[in-house]
């Protein structure tokens, strides 16, 4: 409780960026709610296929209907899981093994941090998508090897700021008084170091999920993330993309859309959480 | 009368309320006359200095009060006249000149543009720059030298050195030694004392009584955005009438005599939300003591009055109710 | 209890200056900046021992070495008779319940998310000596030892949301809460309003009494030494120049850098005397001058002063120097 107050005044006090993080976070918001009771407001079932084909957006089918006669809309909503549970695991398991490496590393230094920094470096140079496809190619297709694919992609990330902000404030006057008192060095970067990332893994947190949602849509757009007929943006995406040219758009506009705007919204909430946090330091 | 301030009133309107900073402040400055304003953080004093040269940052804003200097009221100038003010008869030095200087100039440069600024012409302001780093006791050939290059003391004469450029009629400086070891804190008074003894009045901010005593003519004490008492050094030292004077007076020791020191109970109040009545009353020792001031202290604003030629006090002990 | 608590004996700490591409090549020496460059001092318990210096003397340094949380370079650190100059971090961990520090920057010594009561309760749990219930029970007793009431209300909030003077007051609990026999306080009230400094100085002094505690106190400000110490050490560039009873070396000062130190300091009754005149500022410790390193600035140095360096003598009791010309 004493902690939603405080946050909601953050969120809504009228700095710059107000407009951006609504924004965002109405989107969001929107999403997960889709995601959540996607059984109550999709009104087909998204798998079954119907002797509707290709109608255009109408009443009865507001996104109008794909190849196989599927609701468009009912996919979109469905399909808004898999996005969402494929991402948030992949972030989830970057965080998990991001974070600890960059704390070790910069806490430490010496031979260890230059093992891993050389490590982290290597693989951030690869473009996201180009290692996604790799590995989900060697795992195969399944949402858990698509999040795999994709946590391993933003580990770097993760790790390389939690290692520059650990850097820096190890230096600080309170680490050395947390190691005066005579604290384990588990205890002073857990309990001292850790708490102190808390505003710069959120605004990482949201720009890499933004990412993730690009990469997620990437990867089954090739057809190497979820299995027809479970419902997916990307591959809808894919799906749709030969019908373009005989003029079926709303097979392509609505999932191209719902792809932009979600991580476009989680982008715009990552900018203004940095901004507030640069403008707010103390 | 160089300047003359009343019943100044300045608000910081920040988003957690409106921070009272500074209470109908009224006080005057003389020709050659050092006037301290002493307090503790947050006492309003170094507000104070910031809009006599009308450099209060925002959230704040000058609700109410006049400035007059020379008989002008600077509140009611425009930025445009405001800025021929500033640096030519009235200059400022800050606490930290590590900020207050460009860390990526040299101080010669810095000091020749504080005057090129004000239409000087560059060479006759090389010239004037050498002349000033003398005044202020920086060897000719530190011209050349980045504010890094310099001591704490020194980079802070560089600071007063820009500020005297044009001999300036009033002199604001705002802790200047606050960061500064203490012989070279004795140094920087004496160069400060040198520039009152040759015409430049001056106003002085520090939360350090016993520097203000020393050196001041005159001495203004503030408490949580009020005056509460002004006067010459000697009436104040000799004579402390306000409860917060005479524990300021007793809460610092002195090297040179036997006094015993006595700490100030509590901390000062929240200005968005300042204590009923007089400011002080939750802190004084006489309050809690005398039954008989209360509904007095706790209720009603003390008003300032002459106690004795020269010397204002805002406090019930001595009138200052309404009702008198 | 003749043993005194903490021996210092000619403590050095020596940083090396990083140097160029060109002068590795040439295989130039490594010059080193001397912050402490061999000083001995005792402190008994129960004692205080404001070490006094300006800016670059090497204080903050020597305290923070005698509590190895900087590695000496030469000397001995002497615990209750323990050796503790080289000792390995786990060994040094139950000496870390013994001896604390209050730092100067109330601010900067506080992690900004945790709250204050849980950062006074911290140590209690990094040395086992409570679990979290008991801890939090004797921090909330700790904060209203400290004047930080009403204490539940203190306890959730966060450094931010306090004063100078009450996060000092933070600091202190924290320290304290181990019942440490020896603290370093290093220029523990000089960020504090004058004002409030014997508010702050009262609190260590009534812990001194309770814990029988041994303080260094480390300061550029006299006049602080003058509230609190027994005994003053001044330091200046890197070595003790004068050692001795309070009353005696304030008194009486035999350097004439103390005698500077005491003539600075601002008198509200306007009644000091300026002796002596001295010069200059402090130079740069990489390179001291030769002989006794304070001659640059002094009105009476001579050329012995210039070559040799002036060893500490006693010139009354328990009060020592090191001048070829004391003032006494």
């Amino acid at each position: 409780m004493e902690v939603i107050r405080p946050m909601t005044k953050f969120l809504l006090e009228k700095k710059p960026g107000r407009g951006m993080l609504l924004f965002g976070i109405a989107v969001v918001l929107m999403v997960v709610i889709m995601a959540i009771f996607a059984p109550i407001i999709a009104p087909y079932d998204p798998t079954k296929s119907t002797k509707d084909v290709f109608a255009p957006p109408s009443l009865k089918h507001p996104m109008g209907t794909n190849r196989l006669g599927q609701d468009v809309f009912s996919r979109i909503v469905w399909g808004s899981r898999v996005v969402l549970s494929v991402v948030f695991m992949a972030t989830l398991l970057s965080m998990i093994i991001g974070i600890p490496l960059g704390l070790i590393s910069g806490y430490y230094g010496g031979k260890i941090d230059r093992l891993l920094s050389i490590i982290m470096d290597s693989i951030y140079a690869f473009p996201a998508l180009i290692l996604a496809i790799v590995i989900a190619v060697v795992l195969g297709p399944s949402p858990v090897n698509t999040a795999i694919a994709i946590s391993f992609v933003y580990v770097p990330t993760y790790f390389r700021m939690v290692r520059g902000q650990t850097l820096s404030l190890k230096n600080q006057l309170f680490v050395e008084a947390a190691h005066a008192i005579g604290a384990k060095d588990r205890e002073v970067m857990v309990k001292y170091i850790l708490p102190n990332l808390g505003p710069t893994v959120l605004v990482v947190f949201t720009l890499s999920v933004a990412d993730a949602i690009l990469t997620e849509a990437g990867l089954s757009f090739l057809g190497l993330s979820v299995t027809p007929p479970t419902p997916d943006w990307g591959y809808d995406l894919r799906v749709g993309q030969p019908f373009l040219l005989d003029g079926y758009w709303w097979l392509v506009f609505f999932p191209g859309v719902m792809i932009m705007l979600l991580a476009m919204a989680f982008a715009l909430i990552g900018e203004a959480l940095n901004e507030r946090i640069s403008l707010g330091v103390r | 009368m160089l300047l003359e301030v009343k019943d100044l009133s300045i608000y910081y309107y920040t988003l957690s309320g409106v921070v009272k900073a500074v209470e109908g402040v009224t006080f005057s400055i003389d020709e050659k006359e050092w006037v301290t304003f002493v307090g503790e953080s947050g006492s309003g004093k170094s507000t104070v200095a910031s809009a006599i040269i009308r450099l209060v940052p925002p959230p704040g804003k000058i609700v109410s009060g006049q400035i007059m200097f020379e008989g002008k009221d600077l509140l009611k100038l425009s930025e445009e006249e405001m800025r021929q003010i500033r640096g030519k008869d009235i200059s400022m030095v800050f606490q930290d000149p590590m900020t207050s200087l460009d860390p990526l100039r040299k101080i010669g440069d810095q000091l020749v543009e504080a005057m090129t600024v004000h239409g000087v012409d560059e060479d006759e302001a090389k010239e004037r720059a050498k002349e000033l780093l003398e005044k202020v006791n920086i060897p000719p050939d530190r011209f050349d030298y980045y504010p890094h290059q310099l001591s704490g003391g020194q980079r802070q004469r560089v600071s007063i050195a820009i500020a005297m450029a044009f001999n300036p009629k009033l002199l604001i400086a705002d802790e200047p030694t606050t960061a500064l070891d203490v012989i070279v804190q004795d140094s920087i008074m004496d160069l400060i004392q040198s520039l009152k003894e040759e015409g430049t009045s001056i106003f002085f901010v520090t939360h350090d009584i016993s520097l203000a005593a020393e050196r001041s003519d005159k001495i203004a004490v503030m408490y949580a955005g009020k005056l509460v008492e002004f006067g010459t050094v000697e009436q104040i030292v000799e004579n402390p009438l306000h409860p917060y004077t005479q524990a300021l007076l007793n809460s610092v020791p002195d090297l040179w005599t036997e006094k015993p020191v006595k700490a100030i109970p509590g901390y000062p109040p929240d200005l968005r939300n300042p204590p009923r009545g007089c400011r002080f009353h939750p802190r004084c020792h006489i309050f809690a003591e005398k039954g008989e001031l209360k509904g007095l202290c706790d209720a009603e604003e003390p008003m300032m009055i002459e106690y004795e030629k020269g010397h204002f006090v805002a406090c019930h002990l001595y009138g200052g109710s309404r009702n008198e | 209890m003749s043993e005194p608590l903490l021996k210092v004996e000619n403590l050095k700490k020596y940083f090396p200056i990083k140097r160029g591409i060109i002068e590795t090549l040439r295989r130039a020496p490594v010059r080193y900046v001397k912050a402490v460059d061999g000083i001995s001092f005792e402190i008994k318990r129960g004692e205080v021992l404001a070490l006094i210096g300006e800016s670059g003397c090497g204080k903050t340094t020597a305290g923070r070495t005698i509590l190895r949380l900087i590695e000496p370079t030469d000397g001995r650190i002497i615990f209750d008779g323990v050796d503790i100059t080289k000792l390995s971090r786990e060994e040094l961990r139950p000496f870390r319940r013994r001896m604390q520090i209050i730092f100067q920057d109330p601010y900067a010594s506080l992690s900004p998310r945790m709250k204050i009561g849980d950062a006074i309760a911290h140590p209690l749990l990094v040395h086992g000596l409570a679990d979290k219930e008991e801890a939090k029970e004797l921090a909330l007793k700790m904060l209203r030892r400290v004047g930080l009431t009403p204490e539940d209300e203190f306890y959730e909030r966060y450094p931010h949301h306090l004063s100078g003077g009450q996060r000092q007051r933070v600091v202190i609990a924290r320290a304290m809460i181990l019942k440490p026999e020896f603290v370093v306080a290093d220029e523990a009230v000089s960020m504090i309003d004058v004002s409030m400094r014997a508010a702050i100085l009262d609190l260590l002094e009534s812990f001194r009494k309770e814990y029988n505690m041994s303080q260094l106190f480390i300061t550029h400000d006299i006049a602080v030494g003058k509230l609190i110490a027994d005994r003053i050490a001044v330091m200046y560039l890197g070595k003790i120049v004068e050692i001795g009873p309070t009353d005696e070396v304030l008194k009486n000062p035999a350097h004439p850098y103390t005698m500077a130190l005491i003539q600075a300091v601002p008198s509200i009754a306007r009644k000091k005397e300026r002796k002596i005149e001295i010069t200059g500022e402090v130079p740069n410790a990489a390179n001291p001058p030769s002989g006794c390193r304070f001659h640059p600035r002094c009105p009476l140095a001579t050329e012995e002063c210039k070559s040799k360096e002036p060893e500490l003598i006693e010139v009354s009791h328990e009060h020592f120097v090191a001048c070829h010309h004391p003032l006494r």
